[in-house]
């Protein structure tokens, strides 16, 4: 399990890195997507089944087809490609770079001083989820509901053919 | 012999019976036009025109493989692999009869949602890298229908796991011992099939690769294996379908006399039949109906099948 996880993870780190330097908008969507594949298989590997599956659900197989689908419609081409290789210029990799470093070091700070368990032991299947949502966090699924529901209505509104 | 040999032999096993029931579909299916439509269909080739089959693959596989200059390569060679893996993955967690099963997966339904909405990217993918008018229409196309059917496809199974409790597809089989879902859970199967027929966008869904409108939709540019990839997920994915409509609604394995897993294979025939009737009979909807159709008509019909299940679920306890 020790092993997968590792593996998994760098995966996840290599392809979000690809998905900023790549200069083609589908193929950074794919590393996207495999990223998104990849921290599924951490989920997994950590005994949590359940939120593996939502990911992959939501967010490789939905939110990201819709991304997919919105650079399909705008079709760029070469010259997206060159304008976004004169915007990836080493000079804007200074500000992202500092701030990961101090992640890091807060990351090696937080294993040597306090060794926390990196393995859950209990498998967390759906029915702890969903008792976890509906229980402690119902305020939450509320709030989030209802911003889900604005949107939907923001949508429909101007989607809406216009009657002059 | 040990447990892990006997579960690689049940893996080779499923993978090549899999594969195999692909392939005898495509003359199955050409057999079966031909009876409804009056005509004979494939009948010269060997008995019963059964080596059809093999000679199609001859054809298919010394086919001149071309890829188009103005298409992206990479996404271009990827695309059709990536259907037959990830319908191929989905039959990992299908219970075909006691022990005869790849993993038991706990969330072995969702596993199979999961792989099944990956599946979009294989057409989307097509569509897009092949960079012409006609495939990209038909990659737009896909991604939206198989988007939006997806959402009222995990919708209307969420009875079935409401009324078994789970996830799991062996123990959703056996919670049909006393009564099959497709009983208490008809509109959910009703859904679901019409959903399934949309996920493998076959007629009177296949607007992706209307050939009337699109010459062949996403796949206009592919020739050779790369076309036969997706030929074949095509097939695979209606017998993925099928599979899981015996198994979350018709009982399974279950049955009298004869062993489990002939019923099971007989069940799922009739699924894999009727599918190729629908082809046969139903025209194909305009794209505006079949989304206003989707979103309008079947999402209302899984919520409402839902809350109806659930309080029937809470009354009864």
């Amino acid at each position: 399990m020790n092993l997968l996880f590792y593996i998994s993870g760098l995966i996840a780190v290599i392809s979000t890195f690809l998905v900023v330097t790549r200069k083609s908008t589908v193929h950074a969507l794919l590393y996207l997507i495999v990223s998104l594949l990849a921290v599924a298989l951490i989920f997994f590997s950590l005994g949590a089944p359940f939120v593996a599956a939502l990911e992959v659900i939501i967010y490789a197989g939905a939110i990201m087809v819709l991304f997919v689908f919105v650079i399909m419609m705008l079709n760029l081409g070469a010259q997206s490609a060159q304008q976004e290789s004169q915007w990836l210029t080493p000079g804007i990799w200074i500000g992202p770079s500092i701030l990961t470093i101090i992640l890091a070091i807060e990351l090696i700070v937080l294993f040597a001083t306090d060794p926390v368990r990196l393995y859950a032991t209990n498998m967390i299947g759906p029915k702890q989820v969903g008792i976890a949502l509906f229980g402690p966090y119902v305020i939450a699924v509320e709030l989030a509901s209802m911003l889900l529901l604005a949107g939907l209505i923001g949508a429909y509104h101007l989607g809406r053919p216009h009657k002059h | 012999m040990s447990p892990d040999i006997i579960q690689l032999i049940i893996v080779f096993a499923i993978l090549f019976v899999v594969l195999t029931i692909g392939g005898l579909l495509i003359w199955l299916e050409r057999r079966l036009l031909g009876l409804w439509q009056d005509r004979y269909g494939p009948n010269r080739v060997g008995p019963f025109g059964l080596l059809q089959v093999l000679a199609d693959m001859i054809k298919v596989f010394t086919k001149e493989d071309w890829i188009p200059p103005f298409a992206d390569k990479a996404v271009f060679i990827i695309a059709p692999a990536v259907i037959v893996a990830v319908v191929l993955m989905s039959y990992t967690v299908i219970p075909f009869a006691p022990g005869v099963e790849i993993v038991d997966l706990n969330i072995g339904l969702l596993f199979f949602l999961a792989m099944s909405s990956l599946g979009v990217y294989s057409v989307a993918l097509a569509g897009w890298a092949s960079a012409s008018k006609y495939s990209l229409l038909g990659g737009l196309r896909a991604s939206a229908q198989m988007l939006s059917y997806e959402v009222f496809m995990a919708l209307s199974l969420m009875g079935v796991v409401m009324l078994t409790g789970s996830f799991n597809l062996r123990e959703i089989v056996e919670a049909q011992r006393g009564l099959w879902f497709v009983i208490p859970q008809f509109v959910g199967f009703v859904v679901f099939f019409i959903a399934g027929i949309a996920e493998t966008h076959r007629l009177p869904f296949d607007l992706p690769e209307a050939e009337s409108e699109l010459v062949a939709g996403y796949h206009s540019e592919y020739s050779g294996m790369k076309f036969g990839m997706f030929f074949v997920g095509e097939y695979l994915g209606i017998t993925l379908i099928s599979a899981l409509t015996v198994a979350l609604f018709f009982g399974g394995w279950l049955g009298p006399v004869l062993p489990p897993l002939v019923w099971f294979l007989i069940k799922t025939f009739a699924f894999i039949c009727f599918f190729i009737l629908l082809r046969a009979s139903l025209p194909r909807p305009r794209y505006d109906q079949l989304m206003s159709f989707g979103w309008k008509v079947m999402l209302p019909l899984s919520l409402l099948n839902l809350v109806v299940t659930g309080a029937v679920i809470l009354i009864r306890r």
